[in-house]
Parts: C-alpha cells; structure tokens; sequence
C-alpha cells in the first residue's frame, strides 16, 4: 500500500483514456461500467468514451432506473446489477469434452488455453472486497477453483473509491468502503465540476506504477489529495442503509425457528435474483450434456442458488423444501456460517440483493426484524417498491 | 492451464460387476496407481459419460486383485447410467474426497457399526479393514437393517462374517416375506440385545439420517457420549471439493468437513428442520 498523501498522481480524462489503452498494449483485456441495457453493467472497454459518463442509478429496494445527472461524472453511480465476479467465476462456463473411442470407452480433450488477463478499470471497494472474498472461497483452500484462478491471477484492478452511494449502499457497516484499502494496483478519484475533471490516483503495486509511468501525468496537489479524501468521507455519510454487524453470528445461530422466517417466505418469491447479483455468492452447478449422436459429451458449469428446489436435492427430496427455510440459509451463510468457513463475513454492504429484489426484500431490514422478538417489523426501508 | 483442475476427471476401466439387488450394483474400478489410495468413509465423484456426476462412497476392496470397489444404487439418471456399466466400461473418477472413519481411534476399543440400506456401503471397508487386522480391536459387533430381504447387500460377505466366532452380526428386515426366518423390525430393534460397554465402546452409524438420529439416540440413552458416535452425512455435492457450495448443513461443507463426523460437532444440526 501506498500512502496516498504522499505519492498521489493526477490524470486527467485523457490521461485515463491513454492509461486504459497502456494496458491494453500490455495485453490486458479492459473491463469496466458501461450503460447497457437500461443499466451499468462490466462489459470490454475500448476506452474513456466507453464510460457511463453523466449517469447514474437511483436505487432503492427493489427499484433501479439509470438516469441522466446533469453532469459528466465518469462514477458518479455506486453500483449496478452485475460485478467483476460474472468475469473470474463466468455464469456459464464449459469445463471439459469428452468423446466416445473406437473402443468403447472415452477421453477427455485437452482443457482449453487460459483466457487473456484481464484489467478492471473502475471497481467499486465493495467489489474488490468481493473479490477477496471469492479469492478465499475459490483459491484458499486445499482444492482451488484451476478456472477462477486462470482468470484472476493476472488481473490488473484500477479501483474507483466511491464518491456516490446508491440508496441501498451499507459498505461503512460492512466495514468494506466507501475506499478501497487493498486488493488493487491503482486506486481513483474522481473530482469534477467547476471545469475540472481529474483523477487523483494512489499506487499500490510496481506494475501500477509501472503502467502508470507510460502514461503523461503529474503529482497531485495538496489540495486535490485532500478534495479526493472530503470526496470519500462525504460517501460514508450518506449510506442509504446500515447494518448493526455486533453479535450478528450469534444472532442468527441464536434464532432458526423465528416466527420472521415465515413472514419473509409469505414475501419471497424463491426467485434467486439475490444470489445473481450478489458479487459473493459463489454456488455453481454442473450439468454434463451429449451431442444429439451421444458421442461427444461436455460439462458446463453454472451460477446456481441456494434459493432453488433443486439446490438442496438428494433421492428423496430436497433438504429444504420450503421457501423461509432456503432464505435463512442464504442470510444465515452470508452473515454468520461464513465466518465459520471462511473467517469472515460474507456480506460486503453493496446493497445489490435489496435493490434487484422483485419484492423489496431488505437484507438490512431483516436483521432488525430477526433482533426483534418477533412482533411485525417495521417496513420503512421497503418504501421503494412501488405497484 | 498450469494448476490442477479438481473438476477433471481420471478415466477408469470396470473391472467387475456384481448385481447385489434388483437396484444395486457393485463395480469394481481400476483407475491406475490411485485405485486403492483411499481410507473408508471416503468418496468418490464418479462420472458416467453425458449422463452425470454423483458423489459415490468407497465400499471396499476387492477380495482378489487391484482396485476399489463402488456400489450404487439406481434411483436417478446418472446412477442408473453407472448401474448399467459392463465390465470393460469406462467411467471418470474425481477424487477420493472427504473424511474417514475413526478406524485408528477404534483400536484398542468395542466397535459397534450400524447400518441402514444402502448406508452398509460404506462401512463395508471399515468392516474389511477391523478383519484383516482383527487383534488390535475388542468386540466387534455389525447390525444392519434392510427394507425386505430382497434388499440386503452383500449377501457374501454377510455370511463370511456371521461364520466368524470374533464377529457379532445381527440382520433384520423392516418388512418381511414368506421366505424370511430371520428378526423384523428397524435397525434399533436389534440393538437391545447388544451387550455394550459405554466406556469401551465406539459406534459408527450409516444410513438414513432419521435412522441414524434414532439409533445415536439409543446409543446415548445406553450411556455412549456423543464423542464416542460417528456418522456419515449425505448432500447434494456437484463438486466434491467445497467450491460449488450445494451440501452444506449450517456452517459444513460436507464434502470437504465431511462426509464422516463425530456426533458432537454435527449433533444439534441434525435435529434442525431444513438446515
């Protein structure tokens, strides 16, 4: 880590535009925000003009409209639906082939060249805890994940500290944000309006540095150094929600037959859009597929949820067949079995299950209904959800 | 790509079929060097080609020659697939994965092994193992229970171990036929006439999970704690190697913390609904 008060840089938009082409010729495939689909999405960058300049995403549960700011802020968003996961741990991947001999039997073909590295321009706090999650999921124990880590090990990230919180944003309370602390190689800020428009840059790693170098750019100024941090602090005072995360663990172990469970499953649709927009959720299924002759055959690995029948099923039934069942497991694996696991939370206070919920189901909400004794919750934060 | 790929299958050759039951076939696999590189309670993610992967307990080693012996049971496409293999088939192998039965921790001690079904499988190679060095245990007692004799397992082996005078083998059926002379009633049953030592003994449970919580149950009210029981859960596993998440229990990944676990860390779980 660097000090960001010491070393600063500053870049202008042109100098990100010339920074992102420098690592394209190093051979980085650019990944960052770009407005797709009524949205910001990750997608291939080309370059700045790529950038969801000028929009941004209102959001609040169950509610998300990409709208115009009135300015050209690069990231004056948070978040959108997908995160840099859907490009380590793909939604659909084919892990090998395999094909019938001569015979009778069969062998594998050889697995596939890994993929180019791949930079990310942009990637929120929360997202690179994510990825450091995952990393600990994935990659930190005896068996890792040879596809996860053929496409992370090289990654170039270029952190974007959060200037603009989305209405469903907790990262202070996930203790993740609304900086990134570690896990990049250059970290930015983006400070417009007035004419500026320029980007106060920390080096973390050499080869930032490095990159940076083939890039014309200069030091920041005490005064930019200072504006990029009132930019962050400003952020952190105005999350659109929080989590109380004290004896959260405990909390939960301490309360599987709540009468709360029922009340979340008269509302939960089972509809699993939390674990696709969660940038943790790691959960992936296999289904091994035949060419129509049957002689060639193939495995495809695939995102999954813990909130479908099927998750759970072995001959006989499904372990949880029932939809307040399946919700308390997921709450209960971010928010406590995770540490157990994997010694952290798994949760990073991004806010996308509230926001991407058909049904406004507030993760923040139902922790404070879960504190309570049971009687009705207050439903506040659910406000956002409209008929 | 330079790392292993824990999803890439070894390929193996069926040495061996032998039907046990109208739905039970036992292969035995040849998969090179690796065959006979597990401990009992482990498993195996066995890959019938197009069809699919099922998590498929070790059940022991051939009496002759190399190898490592599966036995399935057909109940879905993917089992039914490697039911149907012939000697000469080929199928892909992953692993062995997950934790082994206490059989260390068993010598010196009373080992009682309890079996439901398909759940003698697995404890096949715990059994072979307590015979082929027999003096290091103290009494050894096996008690299984079958839906109806059409369904007992390892007929062979059953009578080869009832011929023993170190063995004591107990078999009953829940539903009986004409043809059968032998005790009725769920695997519990047979317990009451089992002489057990609380302080000498060691109990390995494998079954249905109703039927283990029942018989873990039994065991403790006869004053053997829960440290001393062992048990071997079954969860939906598309990986094996903790990574795909589908079997956890509360804080387990099965898979990887299991599947074989002391009584006393998986104990409470057992007893929530829908964990």
């Amino acid at each position: 880590m660097s000090d960001p008060a010491g070393d600063a840089r500053a870049l202008d938009v042109d100098g990100l535009d010339r920074l992102i082409a420098a690592l394209s010729e190093r051979g980085f495939a650019p990944h960052g925000p770009i407005v797709r689909d009524g949205s910001i999405v990750w997608g291939p960058l080309r370059g700045v003009a790529d950038l969801p300049a000028g929009w941004t995403l209102e959001q609040d549960a169950g509610r998300c409209q990409l709208v115009r700011r009135g300015d050209g802020a690069l990231f004056g968003w948070a978040v959108g639906p997908d995160s840099p996961k859907r490009l380590f741990l793909p939604p659909s991947l084919q892990l090998f082939t395999a094909r019938r001999d001569d015979e009778g039997g069969f062998a594998l073909d050889p697995p596939a060249p890994a993929p180019g590295p791949i930079a990310l321009i942009g990637a929120r706090p929360c997202e690179i805890a994510a990825i450091a999650v995952q990393d600990r999921v994935l990659l930190g124990s005896e068996h890792t994940d040879a596809h996860y880590r053929a496409r992370r090990d090289e990654a170039f990230i270029v952190a974007a500290h959060c200037g603009e919180p989305g209405g469903t944003c907790f990262c202070v309370s996930a203790d993740t944000g609304p900086s990134a602390r570690s896990g990049f190689d250059l970290a930015l800020t983006e400070l417009h309006g007035d004419g500026e428009h320029t980007f106060v840059i920390e080096v973390a790693t050499e080869r930032g540095a490095a990159v940076l170098e083939a890039v014309p750019h200069r030091a920041a100024t005490g005064d930019e150094i200072a504006r990029a941090a009132a930019v962050v602090t400003g952020a952190a005072s105005r999350m659109g929600r929080e989590l109380e995360t004290d004896g959260l663990r405990e909390l939960l172990y301490g309360c599987r037959e709540h009468p709360r469970w029922d009340e979340i499953a008269a509302r939960c649709l089972g509809c699993a859009n939390c674990t696709m927009v969660c940038p943790t959720c790691f959960c992936t299924s296999v289904s091994d597929l035949t060419d129509i002759t049957g002689a060639t055959a193939w495995r495809e690995r695939s995102w999954d949820s813990c909130f479908t029948m099927d998750f759970s099923y072995i001959h006989g039934g499904s372990v949880r067949p029932s939809v307040g069942a399946r919700y308390r497991h997921w709450i209960t694996h971010k928010l406590a079995s995770w540490h157990d696991q994997f010694d952290e939370s798994g949760c990073v206070g991004c806010g996308r299950c509230i926001t991407w919920c058909p049904v406004a189901i507030d993760i923040t909400a139902e922790v404070v209904g879960l504190r309570s004794d049971g009687s009705p919750p207050p439903r506040t934060r659910t406000a956002g959800f409209r008929v | 790509m330079t790392a292993v790929d824990s999803m890439r299958p070894a390929i193996a050759t069926v040495r061996a079929v032998r039907r046990e039951t109208a739905d039970v076939v036992t292969i035995r696999l040849d998969h090179g060097d690796r065959s006979d590189a597990f401990e009992p309670g482990q498993f195996h993610m066995l890959y019938a080609f197009g069809a699919g992967e099922v998590p498929i307990s070790v059940s022991g080693r051939p009496a002759r020659g190399g190898g490592v012996e599966h036995t399935i049971r057909a109940v879905g496409a993917t089992t039914r697939a490697l039911c149907r293999l012939r000697r000469g088939g080929t199928v892909g192998v992953r692993g062995p994965f997950g934790t082994a039965w206490p059989v260390e921790e068993a010598r010196g001690r009373d080992v009682v092994l309890v079996a439901g079904g398909i759940g003698l499988a697995p404890l096949r190679p715990v059994i072979q193992r307590i015979i082929a060095e027999r003096e290091l245990y103290g009494r050894v007692t096996v008690l299984y229970g079958a839906r109806t004799p059409d369904d007992i397992l390892f007929e062979a082996d059953l009578a080869r171990w009832r011929g023993r005078f170190d063995l004591q083998v107990g078999v009953t059926v829940d539903h009986a036929d004409a043809s059968w002379r032998g005790h009725v009633g769920v695997v519990t049953t047979l317990l009451t006439d089992v002489d057990l030592d609380p302080d000498a003994c060691l109990a390995i449970l494998c079954g249905p999970e109703v039927m283990m919580r029942f018989t873990a149950a039994e065991l403790e009210a006869r004053g053997i704690p829960r440290r001393e029981i062992w048990v071997s859960l079954e969860r939906n596993m598309h990986c094996g190697v903790g990574l795909c998440g589908h079997c956890q229990m509360g804080p387990e990944l099965v898979c990887r913390r299991g599947p074989v676990y002391r009584l006393d860390h998986v104990g409470r779980l057992l007893g929530v609904r829908e964990v």
